[in-house]
């Protein structure tokens, strides 16, 4: 396959970026995407230029590294991670635009590696149970209905890769805020920190300076784990219901 | 009270409100529409007269209207402030290539709601404020004196181009309710797999048939059927 690449190039975060076209004659259809980029970037190191910087990781679609957003879409044209799309999903000879995360809580570092700690710093203020583990508990001594546990497993699929706010048109992170949400609002082991978590969790979305959801399901389209528009739901009861009824709890972002 | 003021200035809040005051305006274009269709009666007016009256002097009614004026402006205002906050989050530098994984009324509410609020304006001019302000005729039923509004809604829908418009507007309500009614609902907190298909039914239903019955109302009478 020969295929021409549009790549968002950008020194570092503050110097203006721009598109740099290059054209891949050794491309196996077999490739993954990453690994056509890891050719791409030998070429480019043997010739002396700057290779592409991107994220990635375990290459197994699991740790939510990757992050390009391919030909419009994040993680390309289907529906998963950049790492698990391959290059039969393009055509001999296309052009393929790839670009960063955009939003303004995922600044750029260096070419199409983002900046996405915003998503620590959500999870560091309530994404976790606090309980003394003791000694171990008898298997199912907490009875958990299995269609509950099936849909706090679902939530708990988030890699937190940031497709979501990729895909967003106003780069809000809620599909994978109200994720982490329900994962824990779902089990009896979160319920102790639920309001707390929720509306310490929220907050630390505003700061970020994350859009709000307009419900347009864009994120739900395009999330590698199929993480449903429904936790969004959820999260905005759990958080209207923290509201109204919380013990009023030091909320507001941190540093 | 500050955590009121946190509750209603988060991201969160606003759309509660958003969703809220949508929910209500629906309530109010259902019961627009009811007394719209008496228009299509063929008694000259009297029964859209009758309504008209009553609706514009009832002390309940006039407290409900100026909630509505009031719902209006803050749907309008919060929308406002959440597309400038949001643009913002989206940041300056955008894509170069945009996929469309959404539906269009989706991504476009705050243009159909701009259209539309600049209806209700027009829409406030040529009628309500004629209906308050305006000198209109009188017409006698029974002895009882009532402005003859339906004369001058006669008066607007025999000019074509303002059928055209007013039918262009309807579209732009039948988009943004498309969105916004299964929106509301999805805001609030109310997804339950029991209760989904019957909300996406209703939304859908009430956005195609509402804007249809309202825009039918200046198509009848323009061509006199």
């Amino acid at each position: 396959m020969k295929i021409t690449l549009k790549v968002w190039r950008q020194k570092s975060k503050d110097t203006k970026g721009e598109f740099k076209t290059y054209q891949h004659d050794h491309v196996s259809s077999d490739m993954s995407f990453l690994e056509m980029m890891d050719v791409l970037n030998t070429e480019l190191i043997k010739k002396g230029e700057d290779p592409i910087h991107f994220d990635h990781d375990c290459r197994e679609g699991i740790c939510g590294m990757c992050s390009m957003y391919i030909n419009g879409q994040p993680h390309g044209p289907l529906q998963t991670t950049t790492c698990q799309l391959h290059m039969r999903s393009f055509k001999d000879g296309e052009t393929i635009t790839v670009e960063p995360w955009r939003a303004q809580a995922f600044p750029v570092i260096r070419d199409l590696v983002v900046d996405r700690t915003a998503f620590d710093r959500i999870q560091q203020v309530g994404g976790y149970i606090s309980v003394n583990t003791g000694g171990v508990p008898d298997a199912n001594s907490i009875p958990i209905a299995k269609k509950i546990a099936d849909e706090a497993f679902d939530a708990a699929a988030c890699i937190g890769c940031g497709a979501c706010v990729a895909a967003c048109k106003n780069a809000s992170a809620m599909l994978f805020v109200s994720a982490k949400v329900s994962q824990f609002a779902l089990l009896p082991q979160g319920h102790a920190e639920r309001k707390e978590r929720v509306e310490k969790m929220v907050n630390q979305m505003d700061a970020e300076g994350f859009g709000s959801c307009t419900n347009t399901s864009a994120c739900e389209a395009e999330c590698p784990k199929g993480i449903s528009v429904a936790n969004i739901a959820r999260m905005n009861r759990e958080y209207f219901s923290a509201m109204i009824s919380s013990y009023e709890v030091k909320v507001g972002g941190g540093e | 009270m500050k955590w009121l003021i946190e509750f209603f200035t988060s991201t969160l809040g606003r759309k509660l409100l958003m969703a809220l005051t949508g929910l209500f305006l629906i309530l109010f274009l259902a019961v627009h529409l009811a007394g719209n269709l008496q228009l299509l009666k063929h008694d000259e007016g009297r029964a859209f007269n009758v309504y008209a009256e009553f609706m514009s002097t009832n002390p309940v009614i006039q407290l409900i209207s100026k909630g509505n004026f009031f719902f209006i402006l803050l749907h309008a205002g919060v929308s406002l402030g959440l597309t400038i906050h949001n643009r913002k989050a989206r940041g300056l530098q955008g894509y170069a290539v945009s996929g469309k994984s959404s539906i269009w009324s989706s991504r476009n509410m705050g243009i159909l709601g701009t259209v539309i609020l600049v209806f209700i304006v027009i829409h406030l001019k040529d009628f309500w404020a004629q209906m308050h302000w305006g000198g209109i005729p009188t017409v006698s039923y029974d002895g009882k004196e009532y402005r003859d509004l339906s004369a001058l809604v006669a008066v607007w829908f025999d000019k074509g181009w303002y059928v055209a418009l007013y039918c262009f507007c309807m579209t732009a309500i039948g988009f943004h309710l498309w969105h916004g009614f299964i929106s509301a609902f999805q805001t609030l907190g109310l997804n339950h797999p029991k209760y989904n298909p019957l909300i996406h039914f209703v939304g859908k239903a009430f956005a195609i048939v509402v804007p249809a019955l309202f825009a039918w109302i200046p198509l009848a009478m323009y061509f006199k059927i």
